[in-house]
């Protein structure tokens, strides 16, 4: 076997490619989380991003469109979510699951016209000088616009919550909802918009898979990355700047077995391609395990239901 | 002194319940003024319509002249009326500049802030650490949180309710220094109490609810407790009798009980001994917070300890669980009633069954016995003489009151052998709270043991034999309880636990 | 102004209700999703909602599609009402068939009555053990279950894929990547009971399983257990139950009446393994549980109801050129509706004037 064909620079490319819609999806859904609400429908709304993407950019050749559709695609099926949960208090764990049951659904209907069809290509960043530069040009000044993006995206979410009053309010609400009523907050109503935020970052997270990452639209193309986004908010302790770390290492799991399968390895792609998903699990393990560490960094409200008593 | 608030005829109704009807007082600029009532008068409705979180059915408030309907917290705010929350409206994750700032509606710069909470607090002395984390402070300096919060807003009108509920005694001395030195500078406080000593050392005037009405206004200081407390009830108070006092041998025996609290912000439990004598009732006070709910966890079986921690009738049942401990006479009743001593959208009778399957024989080989279930709910209903259409209506349905006499019914028609209750007439109402103290009462004379958990000195002076204190987890040597004074257990609780000086029990 | 009341009682009237509410709601508006789509909506939800049960030969396939998603949604309702959700029944559901099977094919070519239920032990057993990894996780390290379980699907889908290229394919095969057929096997058939209905031996099974749902939860104290730890876990430590005990029996049903269905999947209508052994049962069954409102009349009935969205979604898809997916549009809708009408239960909608 050759392992000489696997080229670190070439592999960390990848590996941030990879990264990119998870992170941009676990982001939306740690500020979700912060609010107080978990929303299992991560999946979901990232698939209806990836179709509602695709088919806004193929329909008007623009790869920005079809992201800035994709955004919209996502947060109209997270209003769903956000309607039944916040204004008639369903119950989030079914709601989230009947979420991603819809979407995969409505996706696969939407999409039906599209199959095998090439999106409009979303141009790479090229500056001169640094773009060309070896290695570093490769590393920092090559990507596509949606990864500095999500780069972007993680210092704002953290500068929000942490630095901004609306943050300070969105994180009481999931602190103590009661507490931020008695105050005047309406809890409701922020953190529908929080859902809503959810449902923007999924939805161009979907959109980077079958826009950029593959391209190309397919049934169920998002394959779990959206239970695995959620996964990375428990592994990032809901902190933006871990939430990155984690998207990155699931990112290097799955260029890595990918790589791997190219080489041709003995062991069957079938057992590679198990890996994330083993990691996944083996990391929700290792940061629930310290359960009193665990109940500290959660919302203290995160998935019950808020009723105004009067 | 001129009105600042003048109410003109609120009311307001809920289904089944007038709260408020035809309320009409005046608050003085600079006055500290009660309103006095018993738990379900009225008080609470009334106040959340002065702070907007309530809106009147009809009626009218006039402030400085103008009129006053707050549609929401902000408006009331705006015009000068801040709050104190019973249950505090904190969030213990976040610092106390966070909580802060949450509650201010123009929120200065972090550092203006800092500072501004410092200078306050000094001046008005209740010391406070901006950057701590609120689950790191104590009860007392929460509330001081809550009035910093308050008082950075200038307010005109601070509305307080149950300030001292959860105080220990010098914090009540500290905090009535803190509300005379705002009356002093022209704040009017609205004070909202049942406990009448403190109303008579620190209001001017006083108006009294009961069922929704005003049923009195008065000068305190020219009352007496007593008759305070017949306004409130209506009628002539009965003094309870004393209990003769003669214990038995031990039953319950607690050795050296350490535990660590699951909780974040939790107390742990450092060598807590203590004995239970047959027919003694021993009352433990302190303020919430320090260790109770990991006591009562313990005893209940919720939380295993060291085999020979907890000794009943020379048994080691340190590492029994719940149902082993209720099979052998040891039965618990938990503060929170709902979501602990009775699940709340599960029936009466299914909440019956929830604690009395072993002692009542409810299941045989687990199969349940659905009439007999049946039969030991009514019987509860019927004996502690709960309000409710029927034992299928839901836990959650029913009234604070009237689920706390079901679940502490529950615990005592099992005739327990020793019975551990904690807060158990924590929000419940007058009518209601002494038919528990009575039926525990009963209980004991009845020779079993019991262990009353409360943050009410009131309460435990009035029923317990022997007192002591839990405070930061450890608990102070029991003694008898009559003749303490308030002194000695302000001592006591503020942890000086061997501080007074009294016959050991 | 629309108000929401809390009721005293839960009522009973919209407990019965409301899947009906939400069926009719789905069809309103799926008939609507329909007409976009520039199909007959009510052809469409005549094919889908009532032929199913009115034509012998549609009926014949009912409980074919029927017992695998009652058998699951029994076990999945169980888990729900603890608030243990195990969402990986689909993963569950592989590992049956695949520990089933495996074990069928180390037994070929021996014949007795013993291979098939000794097949059906293995395959519970597979599921039993898959759904355990959550519950271990969960007891032991406090893992979300949710997420566990799930990524346990994509594990079981892969290693069903490993498996049939590999030590499972059919040696007679022409390197196909499927296993040998079960179902044209005396030793390993799935006997069929009552073929108008399609009732085979695991049908029968199914409503056994509904029948001791039945009495667990109605008679038994584990069955009073499991419902008030969901209500109140808290209150549940305090009248004695042990949560782990509680998390370990939840998934180990769940996981094992999976595994069952999954096998008998595998020796009755699939046949075979292969790399896309019938998929979506256990992720529709999560649907079937909530519709059912987690009760076992009401599981039995959502089946079929489910069951005949299956058929109906298969014959508008050629009758009527549906897309495939529409149907689970349908499906996804009505968990919605079911979600979103489930306040009525709880509490009362009152008109009251003006703002308040």
């Amino acid at each position: 076997m050759d392992f000489s064909s696997l080229n670190p620079v070439a592999m960390i490319v990848l590996l941030v490619g990879a990264a990119t819609p998870i992170l941009l999806a676990a982001l939306g859904e740690l500020v979700v989380e912060k609010s107080g609400v978990l929303n299992l429908g991560v999946e979901g709304m990232m698939i209806i991003g990836a179709v509602t993407g695709f088919i806004v950019a193929t329909e008007t050749a623009s790869p920005y469109a079809g992201m800035l559709g994709s955004m919209v695609g996502g947060a109209l099926v997270a209003m769903i979510f956000g309607f039944l949960t916040q204004f008639l208090r369903s119950n989030q764990v079914a709601t989230g699951l009947a979420l991603t049951l819809f979407g995969l659904g409505l996706a696969a209907l939407l999409g039906g016209d599209y199959n095998g069809i090439k999106p409009p290509p979303t141009p790479r960043l090229n500056i001169e000088g640094l773009s060309d530069l070896p290695i570093v040009g490769e590393l920092l000044f090559s990507y596509d616009p949606v990864i500095y993006f999500s780069i972007f995206l993680v210092a704002a979410v953290w500068y929000f919550l942490n630095r901004t009053r609306g943050g300070l309010i969105l994180r009481a609400c999931g602190e103590n909802h009661d507490a931020a009523h008695s105050l005047g907050y309406n809890v409701v109503m922020i953190r529908f918009g929080a859902i809503m935020f959810g449902g923007a970052c999924a939805g161009l997270g979907g959109a980077y898979v079958s826009l950029i990452r593959v391209p190309q639209w397919t049934e169920g193309m998002t394959a779990g990355i959206g239970w695995i986004a959620l996964a990375i908010v428990v592994f990032a302790s809901w902190k933006p700047w871990r939430a990155i770390l984690g998207a990155y290492l699931f990112g290097g799991i799955t260029i890595l077995q990918l790589s791997l399968q190219a080489l041709g390895i003995s062991i069957s792609a079938a057992y590679l391609s198990m890996t994330p998903y083993i990691v996944t699990i083996v990391v929700l393990v290792i940061m629930s395990a310290d359960r009193k560490r665990a109940s500290l960094n959660a919302p203290a409200c995160l998935g019950r239901s808020f009723h105004a008593s009067n | 002194m001129s009105v600042l608030l003048d109410i003109q005829g609120l009311s307001k109704s809920y289904p089944g319940v007038k709260a408020n009807d035809d309320i009409s007082f005046q608050i003085q600029e600079g006055e500290i003024h009660a309103l006095l009532g018993e738990n379900g008068a009225g008080k609470s409705t009334l106040v959340k319509m002065i702070y907007g979180l309530v809106r009147p059915d009809s009626g009218a408030m006039i402030l400085n002249g103008e009129k006053f309907a707050p549609p929401k917290p902000f408006f009331a705010r705006q015009k000068g009326v801040s709050m104190v929350f019973q249950h505090f409206s904190l969030f213990e994750a976040l610092t106390v500049a966070e909580n802060i700032t949450l509650g201010m509606d123009v929120a200065p710069s972090r550092k203006e802030l800092s500072a501004q909470i410092r200078k306050v607090s000094n001046e008005y002395g209740l010391p406070l650490d901006p950057d701590r984390l609120i689950g790191d402070l104590s009860v007392g300096e929460r509330q001081r949180v809550e009035i910093i919060r308050c008082l950075l807003q200038n307010p005109r009108l601070l509305i307080m309710d149950e300030p001292t509920s959860v105080l220990t005694p010098q914090e009540v001395e500290t905090l009535f220094g803190t509300l005379r030195k705002l009356s002093a500078n022209g704040v009017a406080i609205l004070y909202i109490s049942h406990k009448l000593d403190e109303i008579k050392a620190l209001c001017d005037h006083a108006t009294v609810l009961r069922m929704g009405k005003v049923v009195d206004t008065c000068i305190p200081a020219n009352e007496t407790a007593r008759s305070m407390a017949e306004m409130m009830i209506g009628g002539e108070l009965e003094m309870p009798k004393p209990r003769e006092f003669n214990p038995g041998e031990a039953v319950l025996e607690i050795k050296n009980l350490s535990l660590d609290s699951t909780d974040p912000f939790g107390t742990n439990l450092k060598n807590v001994s203590l004995s239970l004598r047959k027919g003694e009732i021993m009352g433990i006070g302190g303020v919430a917070g320090n260790g109770q709910d990991e006591l009562l966890a313990s005893l209940s079986g919720e939380r295993l300890v060291d085999k020979e921690m907890i000794v009943l009738k020379g048994a080691a049942i340190g590492r029994l669980g719940p149902n082993e401990r209720r099979k052998l006479g040891l039965l618990t009743g938990p503060e929170e009633r709902l979501g602990h001593a009775a699940a709340p959208a599960m029936s009466l009778a299914d909440n019956a069954l929830l604690t009395g399957s072993i002692r009542m024989g409810l299941a045989n080989k687990g199969f349940l016995k659905h009439r007999k279930i049946d039969e030991f709910a009514k019987h509860i209903v019927k004996e502690f003489d709960v309000r409710t259409p029927s034992i299928k209506v839901m836990a959650k349905a029913l009234s604070g009151g009237n689920l706390q006499k079901f679940v502490i019914g529950r615990e005592v028609l099992q005739s327990p052998e020793v019975l551990v209750v904690n807060q158990p007439t924590w929000g419940v109402d007058a009518a209601a709270a002494a038919a528990i103290r009575r039926a525990i009462q009963e209980l004991a004379e009845s020779g079993a043991a019991v262990l009353v958990v409360s943050q009410d000195l009131d309460e435990l002076m009035e029923m317990s034999d022997t007192f002591a204190v839990l405070a930061e987890g450890a608990m102070s040597k029991p003694q008898i309880a009559e003749g303490l004074t308030i002194d000695e257990i302000g001592l006591m609780m503020g942890g000086q636990l061997e501080g007074a000086q009294h016959a050991e029990a | 102004m629309l108000r929401l009341e809390p009721r005293q009682k839960a009522s009973n009237m919209m407990l019965y209700f409301t899947p009906l509410i939400a069926v009719a709601l789905t069809m309103v508006v799926g008939g609507a999703l329909f007409a976009m789509l520039g199909i007959n909506p009510f052809d469409a939800i005549w094919i889908i909602f009532f032929d199913p049960f009115l034509d012998s030969f549609n009926l014949s396939q009912l409980f074919i599609k029927a017992a695998p998603l009652i058998l699951i949604a029994i076990g999945l309702s169980l888990g729900f009402r603890a608030g243990v959700w195990n969402i990986g029944a689909e993963g569950q559901f592989i590992m049956g068939a695949l520990v089933g099977g495996a074990t069928g094919l180390a037994l070929w070519g021996m014949e007795g009555w013993w291979i098939l239920p000794f097949m059906a032990i293995m395959g519970a057993v597979g599921g039993f053990a898959w759904a355990m990894i959550p519950a271990i996780l969960k007891i032991r390290f406090n893992a979300n279950e949710i997420l566990v379980s799930l990524m346990l699907v994509y594990v079981a889908q892969n290693l069903l894929s490993a498996m049939v290229i590999g030590p499972l394919r059919d040696p007679d095969g022409f390197n196909f990547p499927e296993s040998r057929s079960f179902s044209r096997n005396d030793a390993t058939e799935l006997p069929m009971i009552f073929e108008p209905l399609g009732l085979h031996v695991g049908g029968v099974v199914a409503l056994i399983a509904l029948a001791g749902a039945f009495i667990l939860l109605q008679r038994h104290s584990l069955g009073f257990n499991i419902k008030l730890t969901g209500d109140s876990p808290r209150a549940a430590r305090f009248a004695g139950v042990n949560p782990s005990i509680i998390i370990a029996v939840c998934l180990g049903i769940s996981g094992a009446l999976a595994g069952l269905a999954g096998l008998f999947e595998l020796t009755g209508p699939a046949g075979k393994l292969t790399t896309n052994f019938p998929v979506g049962y256990g992720f529709t069954a999560i649907i079937v549980a909530f519709l059912g409102r987690l009760h076992p009349v009401g599981i039995l009935l959502a089946g079929v109801v489910l069951a005949g969205t299956f058929i109906g979604g298969e014959n508008a898809q050629f009758m009527l050129q549906l897309p495939s997916a529409a149907v689970r549009v349908f499906q996804g809708m009505l968990l919605f509706f079911l979600l979103a009408v489930e306040i009525l239960i709880s509490y009362r909608i009152r008109f009251s004037k003006g703002a308040s």
